[in-house]
């Protein structure tokens, strides 16, 4: 009876253990679920939109000559000073990124650009969120070819922490929007801000997919 | 009518939104301690504090700064002893003068931030306050001296406008 007992206790601990270990592997696996979801992916379709690498690339070809513009690529340097001018020539004043990239003591970005353009050439161009990205998140696109530039926006640890619906989202940011209400003398981006959206999408809706090069 | 915060006074004044901070400061309060430069934001020297940060007052809408907190050189401190006044007043930092009320709004707003900057702190936080002059070897050493009175109590002399630490 004793040895029988013995024997029940040991058989019902890992009975339980399993239970344990069920429950926590089944945690595991919905965290990594969640995870999953909270990365960039890519479904076979997306609203409605099938995969298409071609098309993809393509359409990213045409996001890359606005991205590369000196509109946005001005606050997106390879270094810590923002760019100026269609010259990309760095700002003058001396100014730099800063930790949260809104400028550094009594050089911050408000401090002169203002919530909105300033009338007349060679003014500050204005917006009420004006700075470059943070010094932990520099999402450079100075230098960088169509693929690299194309994976960088893809990964979700370089590109803001930015999912896919986020992504697309950010089109609409008005600080991405200002590239086409920069003030007198500032050659606005390649195409129309709608055209820049359709190409935006398009890339990402069909597999956000990068050039070969 | 738009109600301003101006050196702890509030004020009344009638006028276009769209004016700038800078000629309202002047042409409606009076306070001609802030100077205009260049009108485009290049130089610094209409720099007055707006929630305790240095902007560019002369295209700084007044509509902005509408029931902001806005400190001129004439408020910085309560007697002119604000530490970067007293190191300017120390080693004579000005030649025509011009530009120094931009210059010492900035270097406060600099020492708030850090108080012992580097050389290069100071370069990055001074750079947009251009002079005519080019008195910014005594810039940066009368910072350094405002830096060692700072830790100083006694000789602190600030009034609460220039520690502010609201963020616009």
């Amino acid at each position: 009876m004793k040895l029988h007992s013995e024997i029940k206790s040991h058989n019902y601990l890992p009975g339980k253990t399993m239970i344990v270990l069920t429950l926590v592997f089944s945690m595991i696996a919905l965290t990594s679920s969640m995870k999953y979801k909270s990365d960039f992916h890519m479904s076979d379709t997306a609203d409605g939109v099938k995969k298409d690498s071609i098309e993809s690339v393509k359409a990213f070809m045409k996001v890359y000559e606005v991205l590369m513009s000196p509109r946005c690529m001005n606050c997106h340097p390879a270094g810590d000073a923002p760019l100026q001018g269609d010259d990309n020539h760095v700002h003058t004043m001396n100014v730099v990124r800063g930790p949260d990239g809104t400028g550094l003591y009594a050089a911050k970005c408000s401090n002169c650009h203002q919530p909105t353009n300033v009338p007349g050439l060679h003014t500050p161009p204005g917006n009420p969120k004006w700075q470059l990205p943070p010094a932990n998140m520099k999402m450079v696109f100075q230098g960088k070819s169509p693929r690299q530039l194309a994976l960088q926006i893809m990964n979700y640890n370089l590109n803001g922490h930015r999912n896919k619906a986020q992504l697309l989202e950010h089109s609409k940011d008005t600080l991405v929007k200002v590239a086409w209400n920069m003030g007198e003398g500032r050659t606005p981006p390649p195409m129309s801000y709608s055209a820049f959206v359709n190409v935006w999408n398009e890339w990402i809706n069909k597999g956000g997919y990068a050039p070969k090069q | 009518m738009i109600s301003l915060n101006v050196n702890q006074k509030t004020y009344q004044v009638d006028v276009d939104p769209n004016m700038p901070l800078l000629w309202v400061i002047r042409d409606i309060i009076g306070l001609t301690g802030t100077k205009y430069g260049c009108g485009v934001a290049q130089c610094g020297a209409c720099t007055v504090h707006l929630n305790g940060e240095a902007v560019r007052s002369c295209v700084t809408k007044v509509s902005r700064a509408e029931g902001q907190k806005i400190v001129t050189i004439e408020g910085l401190s309560a007697n002119n002893d604000h530490p970067v006044q007293r190191a300017w007043q120390e080693i004579d930092v000005p030649q025509c003068g011009y530009c120094h009320s931009g210059q010492i709004m900035s270097a406060a707003v600099l020492l708030r931030e850090n108080p012992n900057p580097t050389d290069q702190d100071i370069d990055e936080a001074m750079s947009g306050n251009i002079c005519r002059c080019g008195t910014y070897l005594r810039i940066r050493k009368a910072i350094h001296i405002a830096a060692e009175m700072q830790k100083t109590k006694s000789n602190t002399g600030q009034t609460k406008n220039s520690v502010s630490p609201v963020k616009i």
